[in-house]
């Protein structure tokens, strides 16, 4: 038991050790930082295409100063491929008035709305790429505390990354179980049995989650869990700091609102 | 002298109405190590889960060092008889092995300092200082039942109540485990069908089945009492002889 491949360390994988000026920030800083950023890209029109260079810059320019190596990052943004997906089909299912694109005819808001969608997701993933590479897991709870997000929610983000790693050796072994008894999942028949397992792991977690709370209300456990790492709140430097992305990003947007429209 | 941990009448239902405990008389004197054996299903870890009041017995009363266990000192009562549970990743659910050992005493509300010397002192206890800053995932099983009763240690609770604490594990880290809990000066009460780990560890046992306290005694007595085990379908092992234990 125990060391089973897949899934361990799923948690705290992505957290890359370093050095550098981002790592050392503290983590409430950081996550404050990038949805204020996130905030600003998203209210950019997708037709201000300038600015989206400008925030393409500045994500580089965040990338390269978090040492987040160029393989790690482009293997990690593989979670956006569905999004991509999305994006291309969108010119193709999108109302008029239409384009001609060599032979293909695409709806022009449907063209716009992709690039949308696809740069600003791109934009979001990286930024989140670079906060999991440079903030431990156990960093990102105790930042979003200080951030006075509901304790409840801060609870359940802790107990989903401890959890995460048993919930998915639970579903290897059912799988592997499967397997065993000639089990191969081909074809919507198979779809029964998946929907059953995932039923059953449902519920298998479920009572875990009932035992592990026996065990936290054991030790005393009554609603709130312990401030154990009360880290020293953050410098108005280090807020400084970490304000330099997002207060750019807002530049970006005013110079492209105000100059930035191609017509 | 007040007993550690003294059940009187103990009954419990579950909800949907299955009998689990039908009367249990049960007292254990501080510094006691004692077996609760018993087949599956037999109510063991039902009647470990009453010691600090996680269920509460629809019938009968518990005492916890001589103070009548209810809702208003059901705080003192589970600070006083820590619980190990059967699965280390029920009662690890910290990110790391320090922080789970911390998790009782912060919630005791003991200062920083405090707390930082108690968890030490734990892992220390169990041999397992050197992975203090690991995820408690990443250890082995054994590892992991070691923590697990770290996490109970730093409470410095009277009474250790712990739930099958050999399943699953090797010889080795097994016999690591015993070395471990010889080696604590508190009262012990082990929930097992684990006959010889009885053995080795208990004095004293006490056969539960159907609900009921069925036998009381020392360990080797009853395990040398073969019609006894046998009407409470509990087995030796293949090869293990309690007679050779008591030379």
């Amino acid at each position: 038991m125990g060391d089973h491949p897949g899934g361990h360390q799923l948690g705290e994988r992505l957290f890359i050790p370093g050095n550098t000026w981002i790592h050392q920030l503290p983590a409430q800083t950081k996550i404050a930082s990038l949805l204020l950023t996130m905030l600003v890209i998203v209210a950019t029109p997708g037709d201000r295409y300038w600015a989206f260079l400008g925030y393409a810059l500045l994500m580089i320019g965040v990338v390269v100063a978090a040492a987040v190596p160029l393989r790690t990052l482009l293997a990690r943004m593989t979670v956006e491929i569905p999004f991509v997906i999305f994006a291309l089909l969108m010119p193709f299912i999108g109302s008029g008035p239409y384009l001609q694109l060599g032979p293909l005819t695409v709806s022009e808001p449907g063209l716009l709305a992709a690039w949308t969608l696809l740069a600003k997701a791109t934009l979001g993933v990286v930024g989140s790429i670079v906060l999991a590479a440079t903030t431990s897991t156990t960093e990102m709870v105790s930042g979003l505390r200080k951030l006075r997000l509901p304790d409840l929610l801060v609870q359940i983000f802790a107990s989903m990354i401890r959890y995460v790693h048993v919930v998915f050796n639970e579903a290897a072994r059912m799988s592997r179980a499967r397997k065993a008894r000639g089990f191969t999942a081909r074809g919507p028949a198979a779809w029964t049995t998946l929907a059953k397992t995932l039923g059953t792991l449902f519920i298998r977690s479920y009572e875990r989650g009932e035992r592990v709370h026996l065990a936290m209300a054991a030790r005393g456990y009554s609603g709130q869990m312990p401030e154990l790492h009360s880290l020293p709140p953050a410098t108005a430097r280090q807020f400084i700091y970490a304000s330099v992305l997002p207060l750019a990003a807002a530049a970006v947007l005013l110079v492209a609102w105000r100059w930035g429209v191609s017509q | 002298m007040t007993s550690a941990l003294d059940f009187k009448g103990v009954h419990f239902s579950y909800p949907d109405g299955t009998p689990a405990l039908q009367g249990v008389d049960l007292e254990i004197m501080p510094g006691e190590r004692v077996a609760v054996l018993g087949p599956n299903g037999a109510g063991k870890t039902t009647l470990m889960l009453h010691a600090n009041g996680l269920l509460r017995p629809t019938n009968g009363e518990i005492a916890v060092a001589g103070t009548l266990l209810t809702e208003e000192n059901l705080a003192k009562a589970r600070q006083l008889v820590g619980m190990v549970f059967q699965d280390p990743d029920d009662q690890l659910f910290m990110p790391t092995v320090a922080d789970d050992v911390a998790f009782g005493p912060a919630n005791a509300g003991l200062a920083p300092e405090e707390v930082a010397s108690r968890v030490e002192a734990a892992l220390v206890e169990v041999g397992m200082l050197a992975v203090k800053n690991r995820p408690p995932h990443h250890l082995s099983l054994g590892q992991r039942r070691r923590v697990a009763i770290a996490t109970v240690l730093a409470t410095d609770p009277e009474v250790l109540v712990m739930d099958e604490p050999s399943s699953n594990m090797d010889p080795a880290s097994r016999r690591e485990l015993a070395d471990v809990l010889l080696g604590l000066d508190r009262t012990l009460v082990m929930v097992t069908h684990d006959l010889p780990y009885a053995a080795q560890l208990c004095p004293r046992s006490v056969i539960l089945s159907d609900g009921k306290i069925r036998a009381d005694g020392w360990t080797l007595d009853l395990l040398m009492d073969e019609a006894l085990l046998r009407q409470n379908r509990l087995e030796l092992p293949y090869g293990f002889d309690p007679a050779a234990l008591t030379a």
